[in-house]
């Protein structure tokens, strides 16, 4: 066994170690183990490499770091669920305060309001920008948040079934079915008509079995679904109409589904000022109507007042939560992404009224200028007729992947290939194109496939 | 707002202000109606804030001064692992390769950061004595659901139909919870007088119906379970599984592994354990660790390592399928994966020294509390404020929130729900021996001011920005965001 | 505080007869014990309970309660007010705090429910 050896985490010293040994009346640390039965004692050092110094465990990750093709060093033509908006300097300097991220959820209140403030505005920020009446403080993903909704929607109508569009994000439908699985509910998939989600076939499919329509919008072919049509159909049978989304970006260009009938919003927030991670953290998002609160999972801050009368906030209608209704509880959710929402909440308020229309704005028009520019190389077709926002699919002379390979030449990297998830489109190419794309990557990445054909 | 509120962000906009560069479209100017149906525009902009720059700033830092943090003190929440985060796990996180890097970028351009996870799953298999994980829970709650949905369809495989999910009554809320996601039914089993899990119950409802024991070891009392060989016997000898809820791992790194104990399957909080920031309540990240009959079980994909290449493995055809989008908080798993290094082999000493911060405070604390259990604590214990309460009229909430004016967050209060005005406490191990003679003074303090002025006591606290809240009204009447601007 | 004339049951509802209908609540003791009531959720008109199966649910801030029907019936009225105003309920748990009217299906099912002396004796109150 190892001596014990000073280390920069851990203040205790030999002569604190044997001061509070004879306090507590142990002879040894050992001691204090002694409930552990000696058959289950680890009687070996771990088998883990020694600590290297700081300069070269930070020289080690930088190399670690440096091996992938970050979107820094390529042009990031890919979505699909993660998005390359730029992330203005104040979103990291103020979320990254120690005074926020090494704190934990908000138990105490009075010595908490920032943490619950900030939580606050960012449920309002988000009903503002999905219209919505009420927004949870965050949960774990796009893809989990609308697997709870399902949930929820199925608690709020007492009824087992899910129709579930197949114009919603893969790995979303992956998810909802997991979570579903063993809960007596049945999750149907409704193909895509040229990208869109159908309304002959939605009217088709309910019955008084639908708990709810869930579609993705803008969709996850960069479509546009028609919201209050399908509103209205599910309303007429019954059901609710779940909308997800991948990036509440659109929303401040796009009427929200708030003013579309939508019952439950869910989705990702990461779009929202939170860097793209390798997939995560992200931030899920989920947000409903008025009469639906106690039926939410999560954590949901309120405004209150102290017994002085000034204004504060608290977590409240905590009974919906796992550490009191237990196995009765809305979800078993606890920790949530609380860090991510406050980047979320920095960020729209840091673009505010007008940057945030114009981040949309811009992007819808990169995208369609990239798509317009795209379609007329010789080959390349788009795959769907109806507008987008700033995502579209194309459908390609060249396996979607040894366009990518080719790309990375270039330094670009291409869009998802689509045969993945949709084997009928194994053509199919998912391009993204953000505001931080520019008008000469854009004429690059073309240039680039002009020469492949 | 009333005199004296701190403002709202919604209260320092003005119309016309802005604090971003606004990007500028450099593509030639098309109508905006050519490009998508005016039908689906919105009317005009959200209403969100109009805030410049420098207040968004002031608004934000104020905002955090209206905090609380393990930077600024003692933080001694009990199962919650409130311990130091370091600061070279963010510089860590926050490299572009990193946070720049998309989650479908193709495995060639994403060999480091796929090393790292295998780096990190080895890592994390030696210390918990397990085979392979899944990294994509993105919290404790997260794994809990995870891991028993792969115990379903373990069981499905082999044509069991096992019904019960088993918990302790000192359990956390999320295990009950996450049994009934997965469609189980809940069977609770009491404490027995030194605080396990009672062994000669479980023994009676450890049946063929029985899926899986879910198990905190060391439990929610802050003790290790003395008859942990015992229940492995029990409930692996009706067949069933069991399952760590790994909350209280940080007790026994290097000192004793779950697989070693007999457990199945795990999940591990890296936002406690391994040092990852709370961030105000979240992310975290909840692993997913199994012994290797449940391997073919874990969601997709996995990462395969073949000689010095990493690839991202879908084709496992009894996986569970997908839990979360892509691959979980790998930005959390990079800062775990950064302190597991800066310590190696000597990961043991961060146990040795949480217990023995945790003993050292009981040892001072006990003479003005009631103890329920008379034991040597792990990394936590639990006191009871029952003394006061009787004697004094002040309860455990009173005097959490009395803490608050001596400058420390309270410990976890009113759980487990086993103890009466329960007090626990969980020092860590990044804990000085001076700050906990401090935080034991200040609590001994305020048992005393319950008998000599209960009142202070009972109004506390007094130093905060604001007092105690109404939360009876906020819930009877909800407000849940600021009033809405039409657009 | 537990009136004679209702009935009760061991979950703490009381039901008062009223022209073969009968009125429910909860008791005193049960509306102190969960403290400031701050929701609860009750079936709709028209719907019908079952005897000491759960009717509702009753929430105060950091506790929640199912809510067990004294008898079985079909609900003919249910208390407008609760809704805006659970605090009634804290209030005047015998009066305006009152849940639901219940036509009756089968009167022997008020054989089953305790007296104000027996009620009494359950929560141990020592008052006569």
């Amino acid at each position: 066994m190892t001596a014990w050896v000073p280390h920069k985490y851990i203040p205790l010293t030999p002569q604190d170690r044997e001061h509070m040994l004879r306090v507590i009346g142990a002879a040894s640390v050992d001691d204090l183990f002694a409930d552990i039965p000696r058959s289950v004692r680890l009687l070996r050092d771990l088998h883990l490499p020694p600590a290297p110094s700081d300069a070269e465990l930070l020289r080690e990750l930088g190399e670690m770091s440096a091996r992938n093709g970050d979107a820094d060093r390529y042009a990031c033509f890919l979505g699909a669920g993660a998005y390359d908006h730029f992330i203005p300097s104040v979103v990291w300097h103020l979320s990254g305060r120690a005074e926020f991220y090494t704190a934990y959820t908000p138990y105490q209140a009075e010595m908490m309001q920032g943490e619950l403030q900030a939580a606050y505005e960012y449920q309002s920020m988000l009903c503002t920008l999905t219209g919505m009446d009420v927004a949870n403080a965050s949960m774990y993903d796009g893809a989990s948040a609308t697997a709870e909704a399902t949930v929820m929607a199925r608690d709020l109508t007492r009824r087992d079934q899910i129709l579930l569009s197949a114009a919603v994000h893969p790995e979303y439908r992956q998810v909802v079915r997991t979570y579903t699985r063993h809960l007596g509910m049945e999750v149907v998939d409704l193909a895509h008509r040229d990208g869109t989600t159908p309304l002959d076939r939605v009217s088709d499919s309910l019955s008084e079995r639908t708990a709810a329509l869930v579609v993705q919008h803008p969709n996850f072919f960069g479509g546009l679904e028609e919201v209050q049509a399908l509103a209205a159909a599910a309303h007429a049978a019954g059901a609710l109409l779940i909308v997800s989304v991948a990036d509440p970006v659109a929303y401040a260009l796009l009427k929200p589904p708030g003013a579309l009938d939508a019952d439950i919003v869910a989705g990702e927030g990461q779009p929202l000022g939170n860097p793209l991670n390798y997939g995560g953290p992200y931030l899920g998002m989920l947000a409903t109507r008025q009469a639906f609160v106690r039926r939410v999972p999560g954590r949901l801050v309120g405004r209150a007042v102290d017994m002085q009368g000034r204004r504060g906030f608290v977590l409240t209608l905590q009974t919906r939560e796992q550490h009191i209704r237990r196995e009765k509880a809305t979800s078993n959710i606890c920790t949530n992404e609380a860090l991510n929402a406050l980047a979320a909440a920095i960020y729209m308020a840091a673009l505010g009224r007008r940057g945030m229309r114009q981040v949309a704005e811009v992007c819808a028009r990169k995208a369609h200028y990239a798509r317009e520019r795209l379609r007329r190389i010789r080959g390349f077709e788009v795959a769907f007729p109806g507008p987008t926002f700033h995502e579209f699919v194309l459908r390609c002379p060249l396996p979607p992947e040894e366009i990518n390979r080719r790309l990375l030449d270039a330094e670009i990297l291409g869009g998802l290939p689509l045969g993945r998830f949709y084997p009928e489109l194994a053509d199919g190419w998912l391009v993204c194109v953000t505001e931080s794309r520019t008008r000469q990557d854009i004429d690059r990445l073309a240039a680039a496939l002009e020469e492949m054909v | 707002m009333a005199q004296g509120d701190f403002p709202l962000l919604v209260e320092r906009s003005a119309p016309g202000r802005i604090g971003a560069a606004v990007p500028q479209s450099d593509v030639p100017e098309v109508p905006l109606e050519q490009i998508l149906p005016s039908a689906q525009l919105r009317g005009g902009p959200p209403p969100l804030p109009e805030v410049s720059e420098p207040d968004l700033v002031r608004h934000y830092t104020q905002l955090s001064q209206r905090n609380y943090a393990v930077d600024i003190g003692f933080y001694p929440l009990g199962s919650c692992t409130m311990k130091y985060n370091p600061k070279i796990n963010e510089d860590a996180a926050r490299l572009p390769g990193f946070a720049r890097l998309h989650p479908y970028a193709p495995d060639a351009l994403a060999q480091g950061a796929l090393r790292l996870l295998s780096e990190l799953e080895t890592a994390l298999a030696e210390i918990s004595g397990m085979d392979g994980m899944t990294f994509q829970p993105a919290a404790g709650a997260h794994g809990e659901l995870t891991a028993l949905l792969m115990i379903r369809t373990y069981f499905a495989d082999r044509g069991e139909a096992r019904t019960r999910v088993i918990v302790p009554d000192s359990a956390h809320g999320t295990n009950p919870a996450s049994a009934r996601m997965c469609g189980y039914d809940v069977v609770q089993v009491r404490s027995d007088a030194r605080g396990n899990i009672d062994a000669d119950v479980l023994r009676q409802v450890a049946d063929e119906r029985a899926a899986a024991l879910m198990l905190t070891n060391p439990n929610t009392l802050g003790l290790f379970e003395e008859r942990i060989t015992e229940v492995e016997e029990i409930m692996h000898g009706c067949g069933a599984q069991i399952y760590l809820d790994g909350a209280n791992f940080n007790a026994v790194l290097g000192i004793t592994r779950p697989g070693d104990q007999g457990f199945d399957v795990m999940h591990m909080n890296l936002h406690k354990t391994f040092s990852t920031p709370h961030g105000g309540g979240g992310p975290g990240a909840g692993p997913v660790a199994v012994k290797s009959h449940l391997l073919p079980y874990l969601p997709v994909p996995v990462v395969v390592r073949e000689g010095e290449r990493f690839r991202l493995d879908y084709d496992r055809p009894q996986s569970i399928g997908k839990i979360r989008s892509f691959y979980g908080n790998f930005g959390v798993l990079v800062r775990a994966y950064t302190y597991i290094r800066t310590f190696g082999p000597l990961l043991r000493q961060i146990a040795e020294a949480a217990v023995l911060n945790a003993n050292y405070l009981l040892a001072l604390l006990r003479p003005a509390f009631d103890l329920p259990y008379d034991r040597h604590c792990m990394h936590e214990f639990v006191l009871a404020g029952t003394r006061q309460q009787r004697e004094h009229g002040v309860t455990t909430r009173d005097m959490a929130k009395r803490l608050l004016d001596y400058g420390y967050h309270a410990p976890t209060i009113y759980f487990p729900l086993i103890v009466e005005e329960a007090m626990m406490i969980e020092p860590t191990e990044t804990e000085s021996r001076e700050t906990i003679e401090a935080f034991a003074r200040g609590l001994l303090a305020i048992a005393e001011e319950c008998r000599t002025n209960p009142d202070v006591v009972r109004s506390a606290p007094h130093t905060t920005v604001v007092s105690r809240l109404d939360e009876v009204t906020a819930a009877r009447r909800p407000d849940l965001h600021w009033p809405i601007a039409d657009y | 505080m537990y009136p004679e004339h209702l009935h009760y049951t061991r979950e703490h509802e009381w039901a008062r007869i009223e022209n073969g209908r009968v009125r429910v609540g909860i008791t005193q003791f049960a509306a102190e014990r969960l403290s400031d009531v701050v929701f609860i959720e009750l079936p709709a008109p028209g719907s019908t309970v079952k005897q000491l199966q759960p009717f509702g649910v009753i929430e105060s801030v950091k506790a929640v309660s199912d809510l067990y029907a004294p008898v079985s019936g079909t609900v003919a009225e249910v208390n407008p007010v609760l809704a805006e105003r659970p605090e009634l309920i804290n209030k005047d748990p015998y009066g305006d705090g009152w849940m639901l009217v219940v036509e009756l299906s089968n009167p022997a099912e008020l054989q089953e429910l305790m007296s104000a002396d027996e009620y009494r004796r359950l929560i141990g109150d020592g008052e006569a």
